[in-house]
């Protein structure tokens, strides 16, 4: 457990704030206690201080995983965000998709979503921008990065890809092994 | 709710695994009544035997008649002769009695009816009957009645060749008596066709087989109905006087009344055999090697029967079988219907009442219906209800004692992986893991342990119970199910976890203090035997014993962890998947006698209570406060939770711990005679004042035992043994029994002689230490005197290092160089080995010269050496080849200081162990009251240091 180098910090502010904006900053003046991000072999983790205070009873080899994992550092130095950070990013996303209940599987099988399979979609957004994917019924279902603007999105062939899947919550199942 | 699914179940279209649980287990109440007869199917000897049976019994008919013709009086005579040889009779008839009531039930062949009835009608009997039958009867007599028994002895055992051989010697022995009986079964026919004797009423066996004539006669009448005349050799000779002079109807009209009036005896008797026989259950030999010809039908009426008689054993067993030999049977047939192993069966069989323990084993084969929890984090049940009924699942809530729970009858798409689950709204878990955290009732702002925590069911339970606030510690030792509890708690959204995969039973020694704490045991899993059907045939005494053991231990441990001032808590909740009381109540009734705990109800308001007595064992009384689940009662996985409260935080020493504690102490006074003589008074006088004291103190759980006295007594005896510990450090001897020696060298005699030379000291200590090394560390020294490196770095050499991580056999090599003759080379390794070896017989006689006990200072040593050295890998290397003895931890780090010895190996007297003074002093001030034998030979000059040390630290 320790904290991340100045460089790792910048990488994963810049990442979480593709998704988030400027509620990052939420992230970390909270009301409710001090949170603070640290990095255990190389994964990125999102706890209280409280909280993390305790867990250093463990010696680094026993300790397994405390508060939220958000992401790893790759070698190269490149953050990926896992699909557990989800539960922080969705409720500050400020660009979201929806997907319509026909593709909800389809989705969450890693696939990226068509114009057919869009439902609604953030007015005004960018293309490349990252947007938190949604089910019909509100139900965060993942991440991604817009292939077209919304604008463009409006007038696209309905085979067409709007949304580049990054990571969903089928994942929890496909790849656990990799993402602990 | 609101619901839109279909009732009716859709009967599954594969034979997925999921499928497979969903349907609500039913139970059948079966009643243990024997099945009829009728059900089991003849097998061939069977029917071959009943042939038999039936062509005997044409001959016999034949006999009858033959006799009726000769005239009554001969009847009567032979009636007296009848009743002598009645009892031999009856004995035989006893025992295969209710064996003869097989064939009664059984439809005969077609082609037996058609020869006997051949013929047989009012017309022709006259000519007929006679001639023929008599031909049939006259050759065959003897070996029929021998077939017959032998065929009556099969139905038991069937197919033992060797025994049926020797019952047929029997039978050939006594084979004149059983001719007597075929013929006295005959004249009992006549007689009983006559008009039935008073006489005969006892003989209800005889009686039978004559009704089994008639039966199978009236058989043969109603299936050949079309000949109305067709011969009935019962009513024939009645016939005989009057059939001339009455009407064709008349005549059937007799035969009719008379054949009800049979019917009506035969129905009387058998009511009367039902009664008396129909259920005598006869018990197997024993020496049936048929066992594995058994179906399974076979087995589970056997298992019928045995249950009926032990039901009313006085009045079902038989004579000469105890009920010890009918439940061995049962038991047997048990584990071969339901593939229990015995030893679990038996453990059930223990537990249980037979009809419950028949319930419970029913219970078990089906699987419990598939629930699952709401994450109330994410979402309410009533949401997720909805959620899940809109993708055609068919569920309803779990139960009234739960808010959380939902069962699922059947469900169209794959509960585990519905965006729902992945969403993390719900988690499929059994209705018997929300019981102990439903017990633990966690509060808000807690901080709570879940020991054993994989998969992170009960874990994110009490998560979600304390709504994400407080702390929850979630252990589990096995590292890749911690890769579960982390995916889970992810999954579920749970923040406020601290994972960790720590030995259990080690957890105090990290962290400790909580609120509360709940303890999932790992268990046999007897209680989960639906899920898992290995468990019924693998695990054994000894799965059970290393169990109950790890259990005591982590529950020890859980209680040690829980703060008992805890504002809130401090209440510890035990928990398996288990029906075995050694898991659970003893564990339970351990843990009450260790430490101050105890048990508090735990509020659940079903279940059944815990066992206060069991067999042979008797529990605390409060026992009855913890809970049982078993599926047939509950319709769950069987399960145990018991809540325990923490009242005080010291742990109460147990008297045999006080004894040692005293022990040690006495031990180590006297060997300080010599030293400090004017301290043993003292001393003496304090163990007596101790004794007598704290046996009473003993009770008095969870106090300080020692009053303040005593105390500084204790810390008295303490500082003389640490006195005597440093002298006895300088002078005793390495322990060199461990090492193998084969071939030692002829020691010099003046070191053999004198125990402890003052001159001689310093080269012997550095030479038996060297020696103690020589297992473990020789081989590091080779290469690093080889390449005759400086000594002097403290650290191993990343060569040396290297070398140590092969396998032992160095060292072995290096004794065998030992056995050439030590000559003073410059080569460092051999002077060592020559020198070591000169040494140990020395030190053997040191070893017996000084007083044995000396006080307890190694144990930590290791530790500390091993911590130290940890990041250089020679020495993790070496840390493991040691074994974990106190001895060993010795070698090692003696080990890590040998190279230094070694390099200046020429001249040995100037080094003097100086490397060696520095990391000592630090383990003998760790080591302060810490009284363990010491093996350790240390130089004067480290002693006098440790002095000091002792002495500021105090």
């Amino acid at each position: 457990m320790k904290r991340l180098s100045e460089e790792r910090t910048k990488i994963l502010f810049e990442k979480l704030s593709k998704y988030i904006g400027t509620n990052v900053k939420q992230l970390i003046d909270r009301a409710d206690g001090t949170y603070c991000f640290r990095e255990h072999r190389d994964r990125v983790y999102y706890v209280s201080e409280r909280i993390l205070k305790l867990s250093e009873c463990f010696s680094q080899k026993q300790f397994a995983c405390v508060g939220t994992c958000f992401g790893k550092f790759s070698k190269t130095n490149k953050l990926k965000l896992h699909i557990t950070a989800l539960s922080f990013i969705a409720p500050y996303a400020q660009y979201k998709v929806w997907v319509k209940p026909s593709f909800e599987q389809q989705f969450l099988y890693g696939n990226h979503i068509p114009k057919s399979g869009l439902g609604r979609i953030t007015e005004n957004a960018a293309q490349y921008q990252g947007v938190v994917v949604y089910s019909m019924n509100d139900l965060p279902l993942g991440f991604g990065v817009l292939a077209r603007s919304t604008t463009d999105c409006k007038s696209a062939d309905p085979l067409t890809t709007v949304c580049f899947h990054q990571s969903d919550i089928g994942e929890y199942i496909r790849a656990e092994d990799s993402l602990f | 709710m609101g619901r839109k699914a279909e009732y009716s179940e859709k009967q599954k279209k594969g034979p997925g695994r999921k499928a497979r649980k969903q349907g609500p287990p039913t139970f059948p109440k079966k009643s243990f009544a024997p099945l009829e007869v009728e059900d089991q199917k003849l097998s061939h000897r069977q029917k071959q035997r009943l042939v038999k049976r039936v062509q005997k019994k044409v001959v016999q008919k034949a006999k009858l008649k033959e006799k009726q013709a000769k005239g009554k009086q001969q009847v009567r005579k032979q009636k007296t002769y009848n009743s002598d040889s009645e009892p031999e009779d009856e004995v035989k008839k006893q025992q295969s009695s209710s064996d003869e009531e097989v064939p009664q039930l059984v439809p005969i062949p077609d082609i037996v009816k058609q020869k006997t009835i051949k013929g047989f009608t009012d017309e022709n009997k006259d000519w007929l009957k006679l001639k023929k039958q008599q031909k049939k009867v006259l050759p065959k007599p003897e070996h029929e009645s021998v077939d017959e028994d032998n065929s009556d002895e099969e139905e038991h055992s069937v197919g033992s060749d060797a025994e049926e051989d020797s019952e047929a010697e029997l039978d050939s022995d006594s084979g004149n008596g059983f001719e007597a009986d075929s013929d006295d079964e005959i004249e009992e026919e006549d007689s009983e066709d006559d008009g039935y004797d008073g006489t005969k009423v006892g003989k209800l066996d005889d009686l039978s087989d004559d009704d089994e004539d008639a039966n199978s006669d009236d058989d043969f009448d109603v299936s050949d109905a079309e000949t109305a005349d067709s011969g009935e050799n019962a009513s024939d000779d009645d016939d005989d006087d009057d059939d001339d002079d009455k009407l064709p109807i008349e005549r059937a009209n007799k035969r009719l009344k008379k054949r009800e009036a049979q019917e009506a005896l035969l129905a009387e008797e058998e009511a009367q055999m039902a009664i008396d026989q129909q259920d005598v259950f006869k018990f197997p030999d024993e020496n049936d090697e048929d066992e594995s010809g058994l179906t399974l039908q076979e087995v589970q009426q056997r298992i019928k029967d045995v249950s009926l008689v032990l039901s009313d054993f006085k009045k079902y067993r038989q004579a000469d079988r105890s009920r010890g030999e009918y439940i061995d049977l049962l038991r047997r047939d048990l584990c071969l219907y339901y593939s229990y192993n015995e030893f679990l069966m038996g453990k059930l069989m223990d537990m249980f009442p037979l009809t419950e323990l028949m319930e419970y084993l029913e219970a078990s084969e089906v699987p419990r219906p598939l629930t699952i929890r709401t994450n109330t984090l994410k979402t309410r049940r009533r949401d997720l209800a909805g959620a899940l009924i809109n993708r055609g699942v068919n569920l309803d809530p779990l139960g009234k004692w739960t808010k959380v729970g939902l069962v699922i009858f059947n469900s169209q798409v794959p509960l585990g992986a519905t965006p729902e689950y992945l969403a993390g709204h719900y988690m499929i878990q059994g209705a018997s893991s929300m019981l102990p955290v439903m017990a633990l009732t966690p509060q808000e702002k807690e901080r709570i342990l879940d020991m054993c925590s994989a998969p992170g069911g009960k874990g994110s339970h009490i998560a979600a119970i304390m709504k994400n606030t407080g702390v929850l510690f979630a252990n589990d030792s096995n590292r890749d199910r911690c890769n579960a509890i982390k995916a889970n708690f992810h999954r579920l959204g749970i923040v406020n976890a601290v994972i960790s995969c720590e030995d259990g039973t080690k957890f105090r020694n990290i962290i400790s203090g909580f609120d509360r704490v709940l303890l999932d045991a790992p268990c046999t899993g007897t209680g989960v035997v639906s899920k898992d059907p290995s468990v019924k045939s693998t695990k054994s005494e000894v799965d059970v014993q290393r169990c109950y053991n790890l259990q005591r231990k982590l529950l020890l441990t859980a209680i040690d962890c829980t703060d008992a001032k805890s504002a809130t808590g401090g209440y510890i909740v035990y928990s398996t998947c288990s029906v075995l009381p050694e898991e659970n109540e003893w564990v339970i009734d351990y843990a009450l006698k260790k430490r101050n705990v105890k048990l508090v109800p735990t509020g659940l308001d079903f279940g059944v209570d815990g066992f206060t007595k069991f067999r042979q064992h008797r529990f605390h009384p409060s026992l009855s406060l913890t809970k049982r689940y078993y599926p047939h009662t509950h319709n769950m996985d069987g399960f145990y939770v018991a809540k325990l409260k923490k009242f005080s935080n010291t742990i109460p020493l147990t008297k045999e711990q006080q004894e040692d504690d005293e022990k040690q102490l006495d031990e180590a006074i006297p060997t300080d005679q010599s030293t400090n003589v004017s301290n043993e008074d003292d001393a003496g006088a304090a163990e007596d004042t101790d004794k007598s004291s704290r046996k009473l103190l003993g009770k008095r759980a969870g106090k300080p035992n020692l009053t303040d006295i005593e105390a500084e007594l204790k810390k008295k005896k303490l500082e003389q043994s640490k006195t005597k510990y440093v002298a006895k450090v300088f002078e005793k001897p390495i322990k060199v029994e461990k090492k193998p020696k084969a071939n030692e060298p002829p020691v010099p005699p003046n070191l053999s002689t004198n125990g402890i030379q003052e001159k001689t000291k310093n080269i012997i200590d550095k030479k038996a230490k060297l020696k103690k090394n020589d297992v473990s560390a020789l081989h590091t020294v080779l290469p690093a005197a080889v390449n005759g490196r400086g000594s002097n770095d403290k650290k191993q050499s990343a060569p040396a290092a290297q070398f140590n991580k092969k396998p032992s056999t160095p060292s072995h090599q290096y004794n065998k160089k030992q056995s050439t003759p030590p000559t003073k080379s410059n080569k460092g390794q051999k002077t060592l080995g020559a020198q070591s070896k000169k040494e140990q017989p020395a030190q053997l006689n040191r070893g017996q010269s000084p007083p044995a006990p000396q006080p307890k200072k190694d144990q930590p040593t290791p530790t500390i050496k091993s911590s130290k050295k940890e990041l250089t890998p020679g020495a993790k290397s070496k840390k493991e080849q040691s074994t974990p003895s106190t001895q060993s931890g010795k070698t090692s780090k003696k080990s890590a200081l040998v190279p230094k010895v070694k390099v200046n190996i020429d001249d040995l007297p100037i080094l003097e162990g100086k490397p060696i003074k520095k990391q000592n002093l630090k383990h003998k001030s760790k080591q302060i009251g810490n009284l363990k034998k010491s093996k350790s030979g240390i130089n004067a000059k480290p002693q006098t240091g440790n002095k000091q040390k002792f002495k500021n630290k105090k």
